[in-house]
């Protein structure tokens, strides 16, 4: 994390790739016949140095594709390349250079919070005098100086997620995978988790991150993929996806009970994309007042009206949809 | 006064109602519909594999010896009450006090059920009358192998079975009432290694006491297994003497009583503090 | 600083780690047990009591044991070595089980272990080194009692130690073997349901003449049966080649054992 140089961003022509996938399938209990795809024939690659985020529902595929690319899960189809190397082949000679965050907290309960550091190094093979001096570093880093000496269980949950990262870094990774990061965290929490990824980020850091909160993935991604139903059905950076899907802006006209049908009828026309929600109608426009104005003319009268951004949220449920996902 | 206020809390329309400790006894039922067939086999298998086991072929060491201690018994027909209260002991410490401990932790049961018309007293009194109900499962198991066996007689038996239960209640009513206050789960444990494991060797299960040494003998004659084992023993041999027979029901009903008074305070105090 | 950004095969050549971080994995435990020593004092505790109330209570009634070549050896002489057979077994069997499914299944300590250059046999070999060490280190524990009570003659008793290592791996790895099946806690009322009688029936409390020839020729297939044997013969003054026969079953169980296991574990923590 000191050493290395900042890098910069975006590609670079002639620059290999961090991971390159091509292909990449994933298939669970094949060999039993009843199995299920989860991930269905990807391509993608991450650059050096940017921050990448893979979004989509649960069971989109995600966390299949966080695992192959962590190498703890072997792809059943297509290739990966990680770092240069065959994941299917050089798994432990990659994961000596990526640091994983886990979607759960899957710290050592049973040992305080700098002996899980000492003994994630041990787990690479570094000499014990280098791993102590990391760690002094990294709980500096995460802020967890005060708890060295107690035990895991004592943290609050941002905390542990802290902890996670910081023993993810343990190995001076090139890489780190972040499985929704902020799930679960309170929103102080998650500031202070951001503010520490944006410097893993300034240092040089690829990281590659899954999240479920689009202002996360708009705040930290350079680039990102939406995944539906093991599929990539989307790529680019969280402002082109929304000049791509979205208007700039969003009205949302809410209604009484009763009225929706009748006022939806109304507005047709006055925009391109109308959705039609059961409390309330989204009008996808580039100016939200001047279409505002417009409804109104027509003697459309909401019981509240909104105006606001477009956000990377709107791009997410047009893409795939708002039904429930469990 | 508890039951009262639930029972107030009971929709109008519903003219019989039951008493609210049955809704917490028939949770623990609901979930025993899962696991009960392996405690089934547990509950016959242990006392019959012990009785096998120690008792007939330890016993074939022992009755060779032919000792005077234990007045030309076979050890079998020794052991079996004995074991028959340990077992009853150890059910009632085991399935109280781990399943109360587990239910009072964060995202536990009872959490749930105070949440409900239920008042603690009533998720006390529920949760204690499905452990009475297994330990009578499992005590009538017990004595019915036992009984196949020929080592209990089996006239006698339903009377070994009610002197059983006697000493499930005596140790499921405090162990429950001290479990809902144990903070961590190697507390419950320990308990069980250094309190119960010792009173399960030297209680009289497996030898008299008179093998003891002199100064252990009253230590021994103290604890409330020793009584429990006793009066299984006399029950199943008709050798019961009525003085001996108040002082063992006697201590065990007092334990039970005074575990039952504690558990109505530690129930309150922990589930409504 | 080499002019090209971006990865650079063997720029940083992986750390090496031996035998996938079977010792790395030792590493751990030993750090856990820096904080929960007292449990293996604990597990001292209940051989402890068995000894004293078998021992000396029921000792005295069936004071010698009949049917052995030396005709005055004491009762708790007698038990003691099969309490010493059956503490490695426990003290090993309950880390690779108890232990390893709550790292296995309620804390998930292996799916970040794994996400390390560690390998799932090194891990594997790992806990089933730990736990025989830790099967030893009770074992010692529990002979310092027996020498206590008077029941050692001859610094011979020593080698059992090596014996108890024996038992501890064997059972280490069936236990290993055995946990990659179990689906919760409930299941584990199966292994009790095995472990209590064959506690019972392999020799622990009486010789195996006390049997018909049909029961004891089943009773010697027991891996415990052979665990008592290779720890009984050297107690009681026995040192010859009767305990080959021991020692190669427990070597060849605890071999076919691992070898499961690796195959089980492999297929579950890397899907």
């Amino acid at each position: 994390m000191t050493e290395t140089t900042r890098q910069p961003q975006g590609t670079v022509p002639g620059q290999a790739p961090m991971i390159r996938a091509k292909g990449l399938q994933k298939r669970y209990g094949a060999a039993r016949g009843e199995g299920f795809t989860a991930v269905a024939g990807i391509d993608f690659e991450v650059r050096p140095g940017e921050a990448f985020g893979i979004l989509g529902a649960n069971g989109a595929g995600k966390s299949s594709t966080m695992r192959m690319i962590a190498c703890t899960s072997p792809a059943t189809g297509g290739s990966l390349d990680v770092l240069g190397l065959d994941a299917r082949t050089e798994g432990a000679r990659i994961r000596a250079r990526i640091g994983v965050v886990p979607q759960d907290d899957t710290v050592d309960v049973e040992l305080t919070v700098r002996e899980n550091l000492l003994i994630y190094g041990r787990y690479f093979g570094l000499p014990k005098a280098e791993i102590r001096r990391r760690a002094t570093e990294l709980l500096d880093f995460a802020r967890l100086t005060d708890k060295a000496d107690e035990r895991v269980e004592a943290l609050s949950g941002g905390m542990r997620r802290r902890l996670t990262i910081a023993r993810a870094l343990i190995n001076e990774p090139e890489i780190v995978l972040l499985d929704e990061p902020t799930t679960g965290l309170d929103p102080q929490a998650r500031h202070l988790l951001w503010e520490r990824l944006f410097q893993l980020k300034d240092d040089g850091i690829t990281l590659i991150l899954t999240t479920h909160y689009m202002d996360e993935a708009e705040q930290l991604c350079d680039r990102l993929v939406v995944m539906d139903g093991g599929l990539i059905v989307t790529e680019g950076s969280p402002g082109g996806l929304i000049e791509r899907y979205c208007t700039r802006e969003v009205l949302e006209l809410r209604f009484g009970p009763g009225e929706r049908e009748a006022m939806t009828d109304k507005a047709r026309g006055l925009v391109e994309r109308i959705e039609e929600l059961p409390d309330r109608i989204l009008l996808y426009t580039d100016e939200g007042e001047a279409t505002l104005a417009a409804a109104h003319a027509r003697g459309i009268v909401p019981l509240t009206a909104l105006t606001r951004r477009a956000s990377l949220e709107d791009v997410f449920l047009t893409l795939t949809g708002r039904t429930l996902v469990d | 006064m508890t039951t009262h206020a639930s029972r107030s809390l009971v929709p109008p329309g519903r003219t019989r109602t039951v008493p609210p400790a049955l809704h917490e006894f028939a949770y623990w039922l609901h979930r025993y519909r899962r696991t009960w067939r392996g405690t089934v086999v547990l509950n016959v298998a242990n006392p019959l594999l012990f009785l096998t086991g120690i008792g007939a072929g330890l016993g074939t060491l022992v009755n060779q010896h032919n000792s005077a201690a234990l007045n030309g018994l076979s050890y079998l027909a020794f052991l079996t009450p004995g074991l028959l209260a340990a077992s009853a002991m150890q059910t009632a410490y085991i399935d109280s006090a781990h399943p109360v401990h587990q239910s009072v932790q964060a995202k536990g049961h009872y959490w749930a059920a105070s949440a409900t018309p239920m008042s603690p007293v009533d998720i006390y009194y529920g949760h204690l009358l499905f452990n009475i109900f297994k330990v009578t499962l499992s005590a009538t198991a017990f004595t019915a192998v036992a009984a196949a066996f020929g080592a209990v007689d089996a006239l006698r038996a339903p009377l070994v079975v009610v002197a059983t239960l006697l000493v499930g209640a005596a140790f499921a009513a405090p162990s429950a009432a001290w479990a809902v206050t144990a903070k961590r789960q190697p507390t419950v444990l320990a308990v069980l290694r250094f309190g119960v494991m010792p009173m399960f060797m030297f209680s009289g299960t497996f030898f008299p006491l008179t093998q003891l040494p002199g100064w252990l003998q009253p230590v021994v004659q103290a604890t409330p297994l020793w009584h429990g084992v006793e009066l299984c023993r006399t029950a199943a041999l008709g050798t019961g003497t009525v003085a001996g027979t108040a002082v063992h029901v006697g201590y065990l009903a007092v334990l039970a009583v005074a575990g039952l008074l504690l558990g109505r305070r530690t129930y309150q105090r922990h589930l409504h503090s | 600083m080499s002019a090209v950004v971006g990865p650079q095969v063997s720029a940083r050549p992986g750390p090496a780690l031996r035998s996938g971080g079977a010792l790395a994995m030792v590493e751990r435990n030993l750090m856990i047990y820096r904080h929960t020593w007292l449990l293996l004092v604990a597990e001292i505790f209940e051989p402890v009591l068995y000894l004293l109330a078998f021992g000396v209570g029921i000792g005295g009634l069936v004071g010698n044991v009949p049917g052995l070549a030396d005709t005055d050896v004491p009762y708790a002489e007698f038990v003691a070595p099969a309490l010493l057979a059956t503490t490695a077994m426990n003290g090993a069997m309950n880390e690779t089980t108890f232990n390893l499914f709550n790292k296995l299944k309620t804390n998930h300590t292996y799916e970040s272990i794994l996400t390390t250059p560690m390998t799932v046999r090194g891990v594997a070999l790992g806990e089933v080194c730990w736990a025989l060490l830790r099967g030893a280190l009770v074992t010692v524990g529990f002979l310092v009692a027996v020498t206590v009570f008077g029941l050692v003659h001859s610094p011979l008793v020593l080698l059992v130690v090596p014996g108890a290592l024996l038992v501890g791996f064997a059972f280490a790895a069936l236990g290993l073997a055995v946990v990659t099946y179990l689906r919760d806690w409930q299941d584990f009322q199966y292994i009790q349901l095995a472990m209590l009688p064959m506690f019972l029936f392999a020799t622990t409390f009486y010789p195996l003449d006390v049997y018909p020839r049909p029961v004891q020729l089943l009773v010697e297939c027991l891996p415990l049966y052979q665990s008592i044997e290779l720890i009984r013969q050297p107690s009681l003054g026995e040192f010859g080649v009767g305990l080959l026969l021991p020692a190669a079953y427990l070597l060849a169980v605890g071999g076919l054992a691992l070898l499961l296991a690796f195959r089980r574990l492999g297929r579950t923590l890397r899907s």
